[in-house]
């Protein structure tokens, strides 16, 4: 069954789509904030898995010189940056949503919509 | 075959995931985000990437978490109650399909013959192994003069190509976290608007008497075990930054996990303790100086006569030597930006809601 290899890409699809659930269905801007992140760790938990290859190892050399099978670095490497960018971007979006309190006295989306006198 | 703990770990993230998505408590959810970013960690360390799950657990498990809770001090602590919508569920679920339609092409899970693995990567891991198999420096050179190919010649691969081979990447990375810092700063650092909404100006419901809290450094337990702890935060944080070629680490998680040491002592002994111990204009002349220290790296090997960030030329003699100080170099002054920068951050979100 060439199927049953792909389950780790089906369960990874599925809390993406938590995630995006949050993003869309809830009011509060800083709940979008969290379901964004588990967005992001879902979407660097696909490129990790992508990179995985049965029975290797992690990709650092071993002094014995052994030949050994190594999973791939470079989505690794893409990942760890993208870790951190991402927490500098989640941190600007919390900035932006504490001037949004003091500006508005609400960080619930719907509100934020009354105020500003469009309809939810 | 899956291993049974990687079923045990995504049932985990599952339910996780879904009690942030149900929960109404805040609070409880930015404490549910660390511990999906700590159980997505143990995943990412069992599917071989150690240096991401390093950084995932750094990252989402010490400082995001941190971040979320000062800004709900600041908004609210409960979000309104909704009624369950339609429209979202069948967006969802139609994506989620499209997606899983979309990996019924993709060559399974673990797959050693998957076009990911064949082209560049395999080319760096057989040149970083061939350099580190012929043992004495001569073999090396030998080596590196008789292909056209260079090696960096460290036992940490995915350090190899984060600081050498793919240096621009990471030096643009570095560079969006110092530009979000200061998107953060512009935001958080100006003085408040008169007519401002405090938090407490949306009552939660019920009106219990409330007490005043008991500040964090009364609490004596959590003075002296962080006390003893955070040296030892430092000194691994250290570690991580100068072992990052040799195992896991680098200045990425080195960066966070000082942070995360700062940001504790701030936690448990007060914002103006913590200020006077780490002043924010040292933290602005920090993020600074870490990009200049980077980018320096590259204008020195450029001003040498090679390219950008092509560290051979910094040692003449001894290439794989000018390789090793120049990843030093750089990672060093991408941890000086993160620890920086993750600082001044919390400063801002922490420091908004006393003035």
């Amino acid at each position: 069954m060439h199927w049953l290899g792909l389950w780790h890409y089906w369960a990874v699809i599925i809390l993406m789509m938590i995630g995006l659930y949050i993003l869309i269905a809830r009011d509060n801007l800083v709940k979008k904030v969290m379901g964004l992140s588990i967005f992001q760790v879902s979407v660097i938990m696909f490129y990790v898995s992508i990179a995985k290859i049965e029975g290797g190892t992690a990709p650092i050399i071993p002094e014995s010189g052994n030949q050994l099978v190594y999973s791939n670095p470079l989505p690794h490497v893409l990942m760890l940056t993208a870790i951190v960018v991402g927490i500098s971007t989640t941190a600007l979006a919390l900035a932006l949503i504490v001037r949004i309190q003091e500006a508005y006295g609400t960080v619930e989306d719907g509100e934020l919509n009354e105020i500003d006198g469009h309809s939810p | 075959m899956p291993l049974p703990i990687e079923i045990v770990l995504f049932l985990f993230l599952l339910s996780t995931a879904i009690a942030i998505a149900r929960l109404e408590d805040l609070f409880a959810a930015a404490m549910l985000t660390g511990i999906f970013s700590l159980l997505s960690a143990g995943l990412f360390t069992i599917m071989d990437a150690v240096d991401v799950a390093f950084t995932e657990a750094a990252v989402g498990a010490g400082v995001a978490t941190v971040f979320i809770l000062c800004t709900l001090s600041l908004t609210a602590k409960r979000e309104y109650q909704q009624p369950t919508k339609v429209l979202p569920f069948i967006v969802v679920g139609i994506t989620g399909a499209a997606l899983i339609y979309g990996t019924l092409d993709m060559p399974a899970y673990g797959d050693p013959d998957a076009v990911t693995h064949r082209h560049l990567s395999a080319k760096f891991i057989e040149i970083e192994e061939r350099a580190m198999f012929s043992q004495n420096e001569h073999a090396v050179e030998s080596a590196r003069h008789g292909n056209e190919e260079k090696a960096v010649g460290l036992p940490n691969i995915v350090t190899s190509i984060l600081a050498s081979y793919r240096g621009y990447d990471t030096f643009g990375e570095v560079t969006v976290i110092f530009t979000a810092t200061i998107g953060v700063m512009l935001l958080l650092r100006g003085r408040r608007h008169k007519k401002s909404f405090t938090s407490q100006s949306r009552s939660d419901g019920n009106d219990v008497v409330k007490e005043q809290p008991m500040r964090m450094r009364e609490k004596i337990i959590l003075r002296v075990v962080s006390k003893a702890f955070i040296p030892f935060i430092f000194m691994f944080a250290l570690y991580v930054q100068f072992h990052g070629d040799f195992g896991p680490g680098g200045g990425f998680q080195a960066g966070v996990i000082f942070a995360a040491g700062i940001i504790l002592y701030g936690v448990i002994f007060g914002l103006d303790t913590m200020r006077s111990a780490v002043p924010e204009r040292v933290l602005v002349y920090g993020i600074i100086s870490g990009l200049i220290l980077y980018g320096g790296v590259g204008i020195v090997s450029l001003l040498s006569g090679a390219n950008f960030l092509d560290y051979d030329i910094l040692d003449t003699h001894n290439p794989a030597h000018g390789q090793h100080l120049g990843i030093l170099l750089v990672e060093l002054g991408v941890g000086i930006t993160v620890t920086c920068a993750m600082t001044t951050i919390f400063y801002g979100l922490a420091g908004r809601g006393k003035q």
